[in-house]
């Protein structure tokens, strides 16, 4: 073996000092800026948070591409939800007109809307594709009203940090960070394709995220509520989806 | 290489989940595709005509797929940064001047074939068919692979859409994202293949220490 030098290795130990306190410099901005996700405590914790962390800054404010009307898909894919439970049903029969959504949480003024109260609020349309993580995807125009409409109308407070909702189904629930929460094209769904949202697509209401995979629009909404802090929702993790072993931050 | 062993087996199972590939933007189990592997997939949605459904593995597989993909990327860019300031490249992958035609790779084609031992220069540096796979395995199939790759996030096209679109589309991305990755393969089974008969132990250290133990020192 040859000799290391003295130079080398004070080289070498310098590298490494300044590598570690990069680390942790790195660490202690990235928690500052709201760039580690709530899901980062596994093995895959650094991949989770490099991905999230490298997209937070590259896509703050893009917009999902948006396809002309000819490129609506003719069969799109309703992909299977469990069979739904007795609430669900009872609404259904009476076709969603007591269909309630509470907002609640961190804000000024917390509320109770109605699908008609929703529909006072300014209409908006995207054609957006729907991707799966499993691969599959098509493309369908949505028509809702921005999420952030909702928010800012009922004063969502300045320390909140994500925005977590649910569906009427148990243990079918999700959460946003505020830079997908105010984004433009994250909407209130009630219409596709130029009619009422079917059932079988997340009517009579979905939170569309149109930046992350399919699974972060869950269907049926009934409860938006805004906090600064995840740790108090299921496990901790975020979202339903990784109690289930599948990514918070579904932008990849 | 444990990276690209893990996004290897954990791309196949994602895979599993949709085993069906399309051409242009989009495509789903209701409209036809382009092929199919004939393998039962791990969702009942997809009509694959078995009546199976494979386990579902794609949660631990998705967040090792993306942790694997950053591992190797950043080893990458070190050893293409490294690889360009020593002049690695220049002087040991592209090939002489000399050997950059059809001809000289056909001779050391008809060498494998014939099973002739090395030349001595050969020992030492890699042949014109080795720097030209080796090449179009740095140069041209990983940044491929991240390309396409990278076109399958949706976050990541909002801001790049054209990462997307120059591939013809999501399901054009995908599909060409699995061909790489196909391509990629067969050049490690070749690669891997040819280590084992020119004498494993020999050439992994070779790898590793960057010496080779000549033939004269070992007879």
């Amino acid at each position: 073996m040859s000799n290391i030098s003295r130079r080398k290795l004070i080289t070498t130990g310098l590298v490494a000092t300044a590598g570690v306190a990069g680390l942790a410099t790195a660490s202690r901005l990235a928690l500052n800026y709201g760039l580690i996700p709530p899901d980062s405590g596994s093995l895959y914790g650094p991949g989770e948070t490099l991905t999230y962390a490298a997209q937070r800054l590259l896509t703050r404010h893009s917009l999902a591409r948006e396809f002309p009307r000819s490129m609506i898909s003719k069969v799109p894919f309703a992909n299977e939800t469990a069979p739904p439970n007795e609430a669900f049903k009872r609404h259904q029969a009476a076709g969603f007109s007591d269909w309630r959504l509470t907002v609640d949480g961190m804000v000024a003024r917390p509320a109770s809307l109605s699908l008609s109260d929703l529909k006072t609020f300014p209409v908006h349309n995207q054609i957006t594709e729907v991707v799966c993580e499993e691969g599959w995807s098509y493309i369908a125009e949505w028509i809702g009203t921005p999420l952030v409409n909702v928010l800012n109308a009922i004063g969502v407070l300045p320390q909140a940090r994500y925005i977590v909702y649910f569906s009427i189904e148990p243990d079918w629930w999700e959460s946003i960070d505020m830079a997908d929460a105010l984004h433009p094209q994250t909407f209130l769904t009630m219409g596709m394709n130029d009619g009422d949202l079917p059932v079988s697509f997340g009517g009579p209401l979905r939170l569309r995220v149109p930046r992350q995979l399919g699974y972060k629009s869950v269907k049926y909404i009934t409860r938006i509520t805004a906090t600064d802090s995840l740790k108090r929702f299921g496990k901790g993790l975020g979202s339903a989806s990784p109690e289930a072993g599948y990514a918070w931050y579904a932008g990849i | 290489m444990i990276s690209f062993l893990a996004l290897l087996t954990t791309g196949v199972e994602i895979v599993i989940s949709h085993p069906r590939f399309y051409w242009g933007e989009t495509g789903n189990s209701g409209t036809a595709p382009l092929f199919k592997i004939p393998i039962p997939s791990s969702r009942d949605t997809v009509p694959t005509g078995y009546n199976y459904v494979m386990p579902d593995q794609n949660g631990w597989s998705r967040y090792l797929h993306f942790e694997a993909a950053w591992v190797l990327v950043l080893t990458g860019f070190v050893y293409v940064v490294a690889g360009l300031c020593t002049a690695h490249f220049r002087r040991n992958l592209l090939p002489p001047p000399a050997e950059r035609k059809w001809r000289a790779l056909l001779e050391v084609f008809k060498n494998y074939l014939r099973r002739a031992p090395p030349n001595a220069a050969e020992s030492h540096s890699y042949n014109v068919v080795q720097r030209t796979a080796y090449l179009s395995v740095i140069f041209v199939l990983f940044p491929l692979v991240i390309w396409t790759g990278l076109a399958l996030s949706p976050a990541f096209d909002s801001a790049v859409p054209a990462a997307v679109n120059l591939l013809g589309g999501r399901q054009s991305a995908r599909t060409l994202h699995f061909f790489i990755s196909g391509f990629l393969v067969a050049f490690l089974v070749v690669h891997i293949t040819m280590i084992v008969l020119a004498g494993f132990w020999q050439r992994v250290t070779a790898m590793i220490t960057g010496r080779v133990a000549t033939h004269l020192e070992r007879t």
